[in-house]
Parts: structure tokens; C-alpha cells; sequence
């Protein structure tokens, strides 16, 4: 019981990452049918720039806004300079030019970086931890959790609240007849990319300041967990992709202490079966969404 | 207001609409009618930026507006009501409402939506409701709401009546002769000729994407020729 309980939280920590990754996927596939690989590459451009400020001198304090701030601004270059040349192209297209995206940021940081793990100090509280009764409880998890679950109040607030919410989901629903409406494709996508960026910004602090590296490849893992995430919470769905960020980082934690440690190695080939088996039988993820009729 | 000449569109090699001419005044309710295919959404689509012409001009109160995109079109005065309503229905009644008048300021928006309210009654009690639960009548209120929201000069409806119960039809007809009475500028695509020869100032018939007759409703009640071909249809 007290290792079941233990599990949810250590699964609730990991499943917030993955729910903000998720969800800035689902944003952008919202509105630009875009299932973007190279969401992670915003972890990773913004982890050189959390290793080069750290290694610098810079604080976490001022460090933590950095990795937020760069993480939008790459998302809108990356918006700018790929994805807003192939905007209403095919399903092919998109993917190619999001995995093209991935491997021009891999390439760059390989060749004029280094090959090689860059290492920055990470704060010293990352590994605290405290007790609730036979419970021990990390620091860290409580941050990420609380930080996550304010995160996706404000998301709520703006998608629920504001024009530029409502132009959103308008345009994610049926983006001909939002323009009908007078919403400009060109504010509502760029839009969603910076809002992308910033829910990837602020997974990255955390994804960053527990990983305490960064390598040209960083960014393969976030954008599987995700892109995982946002599927099997059903494409589209802003709502699945935050319950299929969850639901991810608990099937991780759970297997990974339940599993007899001669295949605990393999969770992830586990959780890879269990997404199989999923699709098999609920190929439309685990919120359903019906989409208008793109024409 | 709106000027429509020698406008063609094509989808690839077949030209769904040949050298359109058409003319709306201010306060006009102007019906576009004609059988299935003859070109109609095809027309209201290219007006509304939707679709490119081939070739032809659209002008609105004397600018050149050929080509320009829905977004920039709404922003001049041209709204319109696509065909198969297009409501947003993971929207609520509400949200949809305020979709529909992103354009306008923010400080003028509660009382349009005030307005909509009291237009349609329907919508009023279906306020918070996900507009996916709408029947397919409030649906068609919701999306002339939505267009209206807008304040829009020329309000162009496609096929507001269609797949809607008879006495539904009654209540899209009596909206329109109250936009008309409100003094709005109207271009009404219907396939129910009868009822929209009743209610339009001035009506053109389209066939096989071509302008074949343009006058009053009795001048086109008149002309049995018209009128065999959309009732035999």
C-alpha cells in the first residue's frame, strides 16, 4: 500500500514532464495537423543554453526564465524558418519536415558543439527529500507537480478566457471557418508554437535541472515521451494529451518497480508493448476527438 | 456594395463558375438560386475569399477586394454563413458567439452578444451548452449569430433552410425578412426558390456555373421557363 502510494507520486512527478510535452504537441497539431518530432529539439537548444549561463557563472534563478524564454524563441524560429513553409501541405510533408528540423538542430549542436556530455551543476534541493509518514517524498516531484498543475490551470484559463484562446480552439476545430471569422492563420499559429514553446520551456527546467547534462541528441527522448503522451491521450485533444502524459510517467514508475529486476531494464520496451496494445484496441487514443473536414 | 464581374473559378480543369456578373445594393436582400451543381457556394466561397478566381473582379463599396483572404474580408464587411453551418461544436453557444466577433472590439462585444440573445431566443436558454447538442435549427440560428457578431455590411448566407423540418424553414425565412427590416444588406444562396423569390428584393438564377436570369421575384415567377427548371428539379 505504501509502495503503491509511493509509486502514484513518483509517477505524478514524472507524468506532469511528460503531460506539459504532451500538450504542447497536441497544441500544435490542433491547429496545423502537425505531429511535430521536433518538439524535443526545444529541450535541447534550451539545455546549451542552460549549460552555457550555468557554466558561466549564472544562478538557477536566472538561469530557470532563460531556458523558458529560449525555448519560446526557438519554437517561433523554428515556426518561421521550416513549419510555416509547408503549412496546409500533407501529412508526409509535415512529418518529414519536423524529423528534418530535428536532425538540422542535432547536426548543429554535433559539429560546432561537441559530440560529447555537456555537464552544468544542478540545484542542490533536486535530491532532498522529506517524509510523510513511512512516505519519502521529493522535493523535486512536489515542484514539478504543483509548478505542472499551475501550469495547466493558466493554459486552461487562456484556452478558456481569451480571445486568443478561443481563436485557438476555433481554428483547431475548423481552420477555414475561423478565418471566416476573421481569425488570421498567421496569429493563431505562431501563437500555438509559443504557446508550445512555453509549456516545453518550462518541462525543460525540470528535464534539465534532474538530468544536470546535455548532449546534440537530448531532445530524441522528450519528444517520444510527448508525442507518445499526446497519442495515447488521442490526437487533438488537449485533454488527452495531458491525461496521456500522466498516464505515461505512471506506466514507467509502476513498471519499472514491479517488473523483476532481471527485466526492469527493458520498461520501456514494456511501456512500448502496453502503447501497442492500446492502439490495437482503441486506436483513437484515450479521448476521442471527431475533426472537421479539412478541405 | 458588392460588385461581382466576369468572375470564373475553376477546381482544376473544371470551371464551376464562368464569368459571374452580380451587383448588390446597400439594404438589398438578394437571392441566388438554382438547381444542384449550378454553381452557388461556388460563387459565395470566391466572394468570401474562400476560393481563387480564375479570372473577374469582386469589388466592396468600390475597392478591389479580388483575391484577398476571409480573414481580411471579414474585416471589410463581408461575412459569411458557409454552407453545412460550420458551427464550432466542441464550442459552447457562447464561445461561438465570441468566435464570431473576434474582430470587434473588445468593450462592444457583450452588448452584440446581448443582442444575439434577444434575436434568438433558442440560443438564450442554450447559452453554456456544447453547440454539437444543437438541433440542426438552432444550429443555423447559432451560425447566423456567429456571422452577425461580426457586424458585417453583407451578411451572405449559404443554404440557410437546408435539412431543416418545415417548420424550421418558417422560422429561417422570417430571420431573414427581420435582417431585412433591421435594414441589413443580405445575399442568400437557397435552393427552396419559392419561399426566397418571396422574401428577396431581387434574385439571379444560376445554371452550370453561369448567370442565365437576374430580376424581381414576380419578373422571375413570370418566366416559366425559370421556373419549370428548379421545381422539375
Amino acid at each position: 500500500m505504501v509502495e503503491l502510494l509511493q509509486n502514484l507520486i513518483d509517477g505524478l512527478g514524472r507524468g506532469s514532464i511528460y503531460a506539459l510535452l504532451a500538450l504542447g504537441v497536441a497544441v500544435v497539431f490542433g491547429v496545423m495537423h502537425l505531429l511535430n518530432f521536433a518538439h524535443g529539439e526545444l529541450i535541447t537548444v534550451s539545455g546549451y543554453a542552460a549549460y552555457w549561463a550555468l557554466n558561466d557563472g549564472w544562478s538557477w534563478y536566472l538561469t530557470v526564465p532563460l531556458i523558458v524564454v529560449v525555448a519560446v524563441l526557438t519554437s517561433l524560429v523554428i515556426e518561421r524558418v521550416a513549419f510555416s513553409r509547408v503549412r496546409g501541405a500533407d501529412q508526409f510533408t509535415l512529418l518529414l519536415t519536423s524529423f528534418g528540423v530535428h536532425f538540422v538542430v542535432f547536426a548543429i549542436f554535433l559539429l560546432y558543439v561537441s559530440a560529447s556530455v555537456k555537464t552544468f551543476p544542478r540545484p542542490g534541493w533536486v535530491t532532498n527529500t522529506y517524509a510523510v509518514g513511512s512516505l519519502r517524498i521529493e522535493v523535486f516531484d512536489t515542484v514539478v507537480i504543483v509548478v505542472t498543475l499551475l501550469t495547466l490551470a493558466g493554459t486552461t484559463w487562456v484556452l478558456q478566457r481569451t480571445t486568443f484562446g478561443l481563436s485557438l480552439r476555433a481554428a483547431a476545430a475548423d481552420f477555414d471557418t475561423a478565418r471566416l471569422m476573421g481569425i488570421r492563420s498567421d496569429s493563431v499559429i505562431r501563437g500555438a508554437f509559443a504557446l508550445s514553446g512555453l509549456l516545453a520551456g518550462i518541462a525543460s527546467v525540470f528535464w534539465l535541472m534532474r538530468a544536470g547534462s546535455t548532449v546534440p541528441s537530448a531532445g530524441i527522448d522528450p519528444m517520444l515521451k510527448g508525442v507518445l503522451a499526446a497519442l495515447i491521450g488521442g490526437l487533438g485533444s488537449l485533454r488527452g494529451a495531458v491525461l496521456g502524459g500522466f498516464a505515461l510517467g505512471m506506466a514507467e514508475v509502476l513498471l519499472r518497480s514491479r517488473l523483476p529486476d532481471s527485466v526492469a531494464s527493458l520498461t520501456e520496451g514494456v511501456v512500448f508493448l502496453l502503447i501497442a496494445l492500446l492502439f490495437i484496441f482503441r486506436p483513437q487514443g484515450l479521448v476521442a476527438v471527431d475533426h472537421a473536414e479539412r478541405v | 456594395m458588392l460588385e461581382v464581374s466576369g468572375l470564373t473559378t475553376a477546381y482544376g480543369e473544371i470551371q464551376a463558375l464562368r464569368d459571374a456578373d452580380l451587383r448588390v445594393g446597400s439594404g438589398e436582400v438578394i437571392g441566388l438560386i438554382g438547381p444542384n451543381g449550378a454553381g452557388k457556394t461556388t460563387l459565395l466561397n470566391t466572394i468570401a475569399g474562400l476560393l481563387a478566381p480564375r479570372s473577374g473582379t469582386v469589388t466592396l463599396e468600390g475597392d478591389d477586394v479580388t483575391g484577398r483572404p476571409p480573414e481580411d474580408l471579414l474585416r471589410a464587411g463581408l461575412a459569411l454563413v458557409p454552407e453545412h453551418r460550420r458551427i464550432f461544436t466542441d464550442l459552447t453557444v457562447e464561445e461561438n458567439l465570441r468566435v464570431g466577433g473576434v474582430t470587434v472590439p473588445a468593450g462592444e462585444r457583450g452588448a452584440l452578444l446581448d443582442e444575439m440573445a434577444e434575436l434568438f431566443p433558442v440560443l438564450r436558454a442554450k447559452w453554456t451548452t456544447a453547440a454539437g447538442y444543437l438541433s440542426g435549427g438552432e444550429a443555423q440560428q447559432l451560425a447566423i449569430g456567429r456571422a452577425l457578431m461580426a457586424r458585417p455590411r453583407l451578411l451572405m448566407m449559404d443554404e440557410p433552410s437546408l435539412g431543416l423540418a418545415p417548420i424550421l424553414v418558417d422560422v429561417v425565412f422570417e430571420l431573414v425578412e427581420t435582417l431585412r427590416a433591421q435594414g441589413r444588406t443580405l445575399l442568400v444562396v437557397e435552393q427552396n426558390a419559392t419561399r426566397m423569390l418571396e422574401v428577396a428584393d431581387r434574385a439571379y438564377v444560376l445554371r452550370s456555373g453561369e448567370v442565365v436570369a437576374e430580376g424581381t421575384g414576380a419578373e422571375l415567377r413570370a418566366d416559366e421557363r425559370l421556373f419549370d427548371m428548379f421545381v422539375g428539379n
